[in-house]
């Protein structure tokens, strides 16, 4: 590993890799857990603190543009951790020769999806760098929430809790590929990227006993719940045929050769809950206007540590693994 | 989706599955030529249904895996070359060459486009006169009218800066030469669908003629394998071997006539080096002297007289490739060779072998 390939960003085996040898070797906390958002303790209350960068293009895409992506994706973070989001941070790396047209859209933006979040913008930066030296602009933006529930964590997923998915897959990565690429015009296929407030604040309010959440972005839910099934040392099975896939997604995955298990989404939420809150909790995810199409997806079981399995659609078993490489890149 | 959801229903595989069981007697190995079949066969854990005596081993089928190491290293080297946009199918990105991959390249400063069709490429070649935009040409029969019509394409634009490095290759001669070769032990080939539609059914009649080797034409859904697997069983077992096509959603008699046309009218044959498999003669294409301003051997001689021949490497994709060793038999799978570390084609490759059984069956 002399150089960065794109297959570092792409939130697969390669980017892991990176962090562990690069970063969290020199300056990582020997306890850490690994979640989307790390939490810290300020008297008697617990944060959230996370960031997070955005890159995609284009800039703006059906269903979706960067400011948005900006927000919810922090945002989302913040609520893999059951916190409140309260504040967050934006930074813009410009470059030379941007419209100023296309800033203050990306800005209103954020503002519209930062109001949806409940969230508050409270601070930022800006710079400019000579043109060629960035593509139009760069957004990083970071979170503070408060924790609700303390201990919700990727770690803490145990067997026979159930998992629930809050929406279709693939919508948003293959929603910036076809409009990147201008491929196969006349599909349908919007972003579902989203700040997922709401619906989680709803299950913490009414007292679900969670205790795991992940936003499946980049590297799909396949990322995602191996990571969980790492951190908590435990197996999962998935059944295939209950994941909700939009049927243009699903034909374009086809066409392009897409796992779509593995594409990027901005505004699904994973959700590992107690089994005898299950159902609750499906109820209470489906009043929100995102959770519409929730599903159980599948559960956790007790070995073999870290593995992941998928009942397919013709009642096969297989293995469910996190993507490696990279062919999406700036997917967010 | 309409002509993938019939062909993925769970009652109807069960169904094909126990009608498997009653076919089979004796051991039967049955190879998937194409890449595509390995992968939908691991995807869908085709193999932990099929009857225990009963095997499927992947076959040369996969392009990228059987492009030869000197082929992409040649393809590397004219990124070098001053102006030159090197443009490829992505599934090719991250297959290590000698000294480096287009991915590593790409990270160097070279500038690599990934592109989903060639004409894609004669596209880029339009927008940007001041560069010349290098394509790969790789693939079998289904990739190569897409490659001859954009030769086509960038000669209608009189385009002077779009050339194609062609290492497109022919399905049936390599598949004489594996079976003549005699080191696989195969009791018969599920052909791939794709190819078929191209060529013809007629193309592999050589097979049960010279070889007695039953065939199946197939699709790539469970239930395109299992019926091509149950014909190849039935041959078996009434004792005879013919070309059978099992895909007729896709494939006609005669096969499609345009494309072959096209490909007459840009590519000649022409031996083909094959990683695995040496040179083949009569398994690939050359691109016709009347187009060599689009060939990049021709525009670029230089590339290919300073490469040296790559040094040997621990790689065993060419065993994969000739079916007579499984990706789980190597002794550097999911050891020294992953998707993230790769040291050989077939796990780099979405239908590489090596890259079906790691992510699907370990």
């Amino acid at each position: 590993m002399k150089r960065i390939l794109l297959s570092h960003g792409a939130g697969g085996r390669e980017m892991t890799a990176l962090i562990d040898e690069v970063f969290l070797a020199r300056y990582g906390d020997p306890n850490r857990v690994g979640d989307d958002s790390a939490t810290v303790l300020l008297g008697s209350h617990r944060l959230a603190f996370t960031t997070d960068s955005f890159v995609v293009d284009p800039l703006f895409f059906p269903g979706g543009d960067i400011g948005r992506l900006a927000v919810a994706g922090t945002v989302n973070d913040l609520l893999t951790a059951a916190a409140r989001p309260l504040v967050l941070s934006a930074s813009f790396i410009m470059e030379e020769g941007l419209e100023i047209s296309v800033l203050q859209a990306i800005a209103e933006s954020m503002r519209v999806t930062a109001a949806e979040a409940g969230v508050a913008i409270v601070t930022g930066d800006t710079k400019v760098v000579p043109k060629g030296a960035a593509d139009k602009v760069f957004i990083t933006t970071a979170g503070v929430g408060l924790v609700l529930l303390p201990g919700v964590s990727g770690a803490a997923a145990r067997p026979r809790d159930e998992i629930i998915l809050t929406g279709s897959v693939g919508d948003h990565g293959t929603a910036v590929l076809l409009a990147r690429e201008k491929l196969l015009d006349g599909e349908a296929i919007m972003s579902d990227a989203a700040p997922l407030t709401g619906l989680v604040m709803n299950l913490l309010e009414e007292g679900c006993e969670i205790h795991a959440m992940r936003d499946p972005t980049r590297g799909g839910i396949a990322a995602a719940l191996n990571e969980i099934a790492r951190q908590s040392q435990v197996a999962m099975e998935i059944i295939e045929a209950r994941v909700p896939v939009a049927p243009a997604v699903a034909a374009a995955c086809e066409a392009l050769g897409l796992d779509v298990f593995q594409v990027a989404n901005e505004g699904k939420m994973l959700i590992i809950v107690a089994p005898k809150d299950a159902a609750k909790a499906l109820f209470i995810i489906r009043r929100s206007p995102y959770g519409e199409a929730a599903r159980v997806i599948g559960r956790v079981l007790d070995a073999p540590p870290g593995r992941v399995t998928v009942k397919t659609v013709i009642g096969t078993a297989r293995l469910l693994d996190p993507p490696s490489g990279d062919l999406l890149p700036r997917i967010c | 989706m309409k002509f993938i959801d019939e062909f993925r229903d769970q009652a109807l595989v069960k169904d094909l599955a126990r009608r498997l069981g009653a076919l089979a007697e004796g051991p039967a190995t049955i190879m998937e030529v194409c890449g595509t079949h390995t992968m939908a066969a691991a995807r869908f854990a085709l193999k932990t249904i099929l009857p225990p005596s009963v095997e499927l081993i992947s076959g040369p089928g996969c392009p990228v895996c059987v492009t030869a190491q000197s082929d992409l290293d040649a393809f590397l080297a004219l990124g070098t070359e001053p102006q030159v946009v090197l443009v490829s199918f992505g599934d090719m990105l991250r297959v290590p060459g000698t000294h480096t991959s287009l991915e590593g390249l790409r990270a160097q400063g070279a500038a690599v486009r990934v592109v989903y069709s060639p004409l894609d490429a004669v596209e880029l070649a339009r927008q940007t006169p001041d560069k010349h935009l290098g394509f790969f040409g790789v693939g079998f029969e289904t990739t190569m009218p897409a490659t001859a019509l954009a030769i086509q394409t960038a000669a209608a634009y009189g385009l002077d800066n779009f050339s194609v490095w062609c290492v497109h290759k022919t399905m049936p001669a390599a598949l004489k030469a594996l079976l003549a070769g005699g080191e696989a032990r195969v009791s018969g080939l599920l052909c791939p669908g794709h190819v078929t539609t191209i060529i013809g059914t007629a193309a592999y009649d050589f097979i049960p003629a010279e070889f007695g080797l039953p065939c199946a034409v197939t699709g790539f859904e469970p239930v395109d394998m299992l019926l091509g697997i149950e014909s190849i069983l039935r041959q078996i077992k009434e004792g005879k071997a013919c070309v059978d096509n099992v895909y007729t959603r896709a494939v006609s008699v005669p096969a499609n006539p345009r494309a072959r046309e096209l490909l007459a009218a840009v590519f000649a044959p022409d031996d083909a080096s094959w990683r695995g498999l040496g040179v083949i003669p009569g398994s690939g294409v050359k691109i016709r002297d009347s187009y060599a301003r689009f060939d990049a051997r021709a525009r670029f001689p230089q590339v290919w007289e300073r490469l040296t021949p790559p040094p040997p490497s621990p790689c065993r994709c060419g065993e994969i490739l000739r079916g007579v060793m499984r990706p789980v038999e190597c002794p550097l799978f999911a050891k020294g060779c992953t998707p993230a570390q790769p040291l050989g084609p077939c796990m780099v490759s979405t239908e590489g072998a090596c890259a079906a059984a790691y992510r699907y069956e370990r």
